[in-house]
């Protein structure tokens, strides 16, 4: 069915049709905050579904290019830049509720919590990772940085790595949830198993 | 300094009726739309709304000295924000199933070095006791704390009646059993039956209290009713709920969170700024129900209280035993 090429303008509606649907979670959250429905302990609220949206989208981006080869179809690529960058938008959201519910901006109390908790540097180089991907996301980037721009863009499986062990680490006891993130992962990694055996061996074979 | 004493405590020092009454209409409403929600969701899953909260008052308590002097955290967060395994690992899990919990009639099981060993019915054991309000502040080792108006009698009063021998060195408590009313004990999250324990001395001092109530009324199931420890200055996990037996040792209990990570919960369990847990800091806490952008409060040692514990602990390396 998708076999027929979409024309720029059904494409463009399609994405501003995806990017609105994008911006529902963080419209749910925004109304839940003002009208004051985040419950007995809100700054952990906001800090789970924020964390929950970016781990959701990391993976969702991750799903695009095995979307692809099912449907054989290159328009679930066309939108893999932008998902990608709402991974970051909620990944940004979820720090800035560190930055600013948690730690209240004090530089004191950052410096006393981070070095006792060890998912939260985790999660802090992962953002830092994913900065680097979110700058370099653009038409112009990509062209400059030519090959070096696919290897760079590798980083996205150690995010999300990253973000999976971060929540794994910041978990008391029941494991259910990181647990289904772990599994998606593992599964949208086993596909790139064959293009990943393909570049080692190919790698040892040059050398 | 937070804990105030007998002399500097006068009845202003308590909140206000007046406020006191508007939070409990305020409480009330928001009960009541509580109550009707998960009337539905029940409704949905094919349970009647039976007993969600015993609601009953309790008539006769005096207030203690022991009081914060600080507002209680709202009803309605103190009853839906439960960390109560046995119903299930969520913290909405409690209010929702504890309906299931039948508290009457309840009989606690005390053993080990007594003088006065046997099964005692709970009511048996609250005619010979004198009921207290006491506002403590809850501080869970998930790093959030609320403050609650406990209603109990000293654990010190009971454990003298039980009469200890003199090789009672360690009290251990046992939660029920029970995975048909206890629905979360059918998953292996936590060892069934949850077990902790405290030192004598612990267990003795003034401030140790079984509770058998909050905000005036009976123990809401969630909370751990009928009956359950409340020790303020250590992390929740160490106040049972649920208490069925009761027995003292000789040898160190083992206890249910220790045996589930033995570097992340130790078997004293103070509250302590200056002793991170091992994934995180316990440096600060957020405070149930305040506003969104409030500042964390700044965690104290031994939750504040310790003028009456610190003294327990002298010698003790509170870093190693955590």
């Amino acid at each position: 069915m998708s076999k027929k090429r979409l024309s720029k303008r059904q494409l463009g509606f399609l994405k501003t049709l995806v990017f609105g649907v994008c911006l529902i979670p963080f419209g749910l959250i925004t109304w839940d905050a003002v009208n004051n429905l985040l419950g007995a302990d809100p700054i952990q609220t906001l800090h789970f579904r924020t964390g929950d949206w970016t781990l959701r989208f990391l993976l969702i981006t991750l799903a695009m290019s095995p979307l692809q080869r099912l449907l054989g179809s290159p328009l679930p690529i066309r939108f893999r830049r932008m998902l990608g960058l709402f991974a970051f938008f909620y990944a940004s959201l979820h720090l800035l509720v560190w930055l600013v519910l948690d730690q209240s901006l004090s530089l004191d109390n950052m410096l006393e919590d981070v070095p006792e908790s060890p998912y939260i540097i985790l999660g802090l180089l992962a953002y830092s990772m994913l900065i680097s991907l979110a700058v370099t996301s653009t038409a112009g980037m990509m062209r400059r940085l030519g090959k070096a721009w696919f290897t760079l863009h590798k980083l996205i499986y150690v995010i999300a790595v990253m973000g999976v062990v971060h929540f794994f680490w910041l978990t008391k006891l029941d494991y259910s949830e990181p647990i289904v993130y772990a599994v998606i992962l593992l599964c949208l990694l086993a596909f790139r198993w064959p293009m990943m055996k393909s570049m080692l061996t190919s790698k040892t074979n040059s050398v | 300094m937070l804990i105030k004493k007998a002399s500097s405590l006068t009845e202003s020092d308590v909140t206000p009726e007046d406020d006191f009454k508007k939070s409990r209409r305020l409480i009330s409403t928001s009960r009541r739309q509580f109550m009707a929600q998960s009337s539905a969701v029940m409704l949905a899953s094919g349970l009647a709304p039976s007993t969600l909260w015993a609601g009953n008052k309790i008539e006769n308590y005096s207030k203690s000295s022991f009081s914060l002097n600080e507002k209680p955290t709202p009803y309605e967060y103190v009853t839906t924000y439960n960390n109560f395994y046995e119903f299930g690992t969520s913290k909405g899990d409690p209010a929702v199933r504890a309906h299931l919990l039948k508290t009457k009639p309840w009989s606690v099981t005390v053993e080990g070095e007594v003088g006065k060993p046997g099964v005692y019915d709970l009511e048996d054991i609250l005619k010979r006791q004198q009921l207290e309000e006491r506002i403590y502040r809850l501080r869970c080792v998930e790093a959030w704390s609320m403050v609650v108006p406990w209603i109990g009698f000293s654990l010190a009063d009971l454990i003298k009646q039980m009469e200890p021998t003199s090789k009672a060195k360690y009290v251990e408590f046992t939660t029920l059993y029970d995975p048909k009313q206890m629905p979360g004990q059918k998953s292996r999250s936590l060892k069934w039956p949850y077990t902790e324990g405290l030192r004598m001395d612990e267990a003795m001092n003034p401030l140790t209290l079984m509770a058998t109530g909050l905000y005036g009324e009976e123990m809401p199931n969630q909370n751990g009713a009928p009956l359950r420890l409340i020790v303020p200055w250590k992390y929740g996990f160490k106040s049972i709920k649920s208490i069925v037996k009761i027995r003292l040792t000789e040898q160190m209990p083992k206890t249910s969170w220790n045996e589930s990570a033995k570097n992340e919960y130790g078997f004293y369990a103070n509250v302590n700024p200056q002793v991170p847990h091992p994934r995180w800091s316990q440096s600060r806490e957020r405070v149930i129900g305040a506003p969104l952008f409030t500042p964390k409060r700044d965690t104290e040692m031994f939750n504040g209280y310790g003028e009456q514990v610190a003294s327990l602990y002298k010698g003790m390396n509170l870093k190693r035993l955590f």
